[in-house]
């Protein structure tokens, strides 16, 4: 269950980017499909680690950016919806270029 | 409904302003990662990250090692459990340095724990330092804890489809080590199948049979830990 620790960060350095006095109403991610983070275990840890904080009662919009990678092969993009899946040339060394983001974007206030 | 945001109160949302961040969530456990990475290459120490399910005999074979490797690398170790000092305590009988990490309720390492523990083990200079993180074959792997190389062990009572299973673990391996090869005649158990599955996530980790109990196959693994050790005239890890 790391998606705990993931939120303690995600909270922590949302509190820390932002003035005491303001209230965090709305959080932007991107949680990418390959990153090994879960987003519904997420939003449901948020909820509890942000009670109290700045973040208390903010909405989590959160972006799910697809597999992306290049096969070291034959140089083809290649999505990827597992880290199982094959290039179309059948080769497994792909290197990934996209999925693995566990970013904070953007965060709204007032 | 505030038509911007779909809140219920457009005057709030007014007032409302959007920061840009652009900021990794992990950043701070990369940072910290960094910091170990630094201060281990200051004393010409490599830290080696093992992972595995729970039972897969990490402590097991890390006694075997510090003891056949004693006289030419010196082993230190961080030992990860949610409880209990008893990986510690084994580690320590073969005369070896090591700091017990309980992490409580927490399923992983990361690099911050790390830190603390390598500055309590104070390995000395030219040392390999063996991380075993807390058995588990999901979390461990997404956290950099300044280690130079990662290995994971599966043992052949776990079936050969774990790599396939767990492919975030093996991914990141850049040895496999398959434990416990000495039960294979009582198991139905396929070394290819096994190797085919890795192979699917990962291209590249070599796949070493070992048995710590039987003595089989640790040459290699020996070899491959003492070629993580600094040598002493020369600076930074391998």
């Amino acid at each position: 269950m790391h998606e705990l620790s993931v939120t303690v960060e995600l909270v922590d350095m949302v509190a820390r980017r932002v003035p005491a006095d303001v209230q965090v109403t709305r959080v932007a991610l991107e949680i990418g499909r390959l990153s090994g983070v879960m987003t519904s275990p997420l939003r449901f840890c948020f909820d509890l680690v942000a009670a109290g904080t700045s973040l208390d009662g903010a909405r989590l919009d959160i972006a799910e950016p697809p597999g992306r990678g290049r096969c070291r092969r034959c140089g083809a993009d290649v999505d990827l919806p597992d880290l199982l899946t094959p290039c179309g040339c059948g080769s497994h060394e792909i290197e990934l270029t996209g999925g693995e983001e566990v970013r904070i974007t953007a965060v709204e206030v007032r | 409904m505030c038509g911007t945001c779909g809140c219920d109160d457009s005057r709030e949302a007014a007032e409302a302003r959007t920061l840009r961040l652009e900021v990794d969530v992990l950043a701070r456990n990369e940072e910290s990662a960094r910091d170990n990475r630094a201060w281990l290459a200051a004393r010409r120490v490599s830290a080696v990250n093992l992972m595995s399910s729970p039972g897969a005999g990490k402590t097991t074979l890390l006694e075997h090692t510090i003891r056949a490797v004693a006289g030419t690398v010196t082993c230190a170790v961080v030992e990860g459990d949610q409880e209990t000092p008893l990986d510690a305590e084994r580690i320590r009988a073969t005369g070896a340095r090591a700091v017990q990490v309980n992490t409580g309720t927490g399923c992983h390492l990361e690099a911050a724990m790390v830190g603390r523990a390598l500055r309590e083990l104070d390995p000395p200079p030219g040392a390999v330092v063996l991380i075993e993180n807390v058995g588990n074959l999901v979390c461990p792997g997404l956290f950099d804890l300044g280690e130079s190389a990662r290995v994971v062990l599966a043992s052949v009572t776990e079936g050969e489809d774990k790599p396939s299973k767990y492919p975030h673990m093996y991914r990141v391996a850049d040895l496999v080590l398959l434990t416990k090869v000495d039960l294979l005649p009582y198991l139905a158990f396929d070394g290819d199948l096994f190797a085919g599955s890795v192979r699917l996530v990962n291209p590249s980790a070599p796949v070493l049979p070992v048995s710590a109990t039987a003595d089989t196959g640790l040459a290699d693994w020996y070899g491959w830990l003492r070629a993580r050790s600094c040598p002493p005239t020369t600076g930074g890890p391998p």
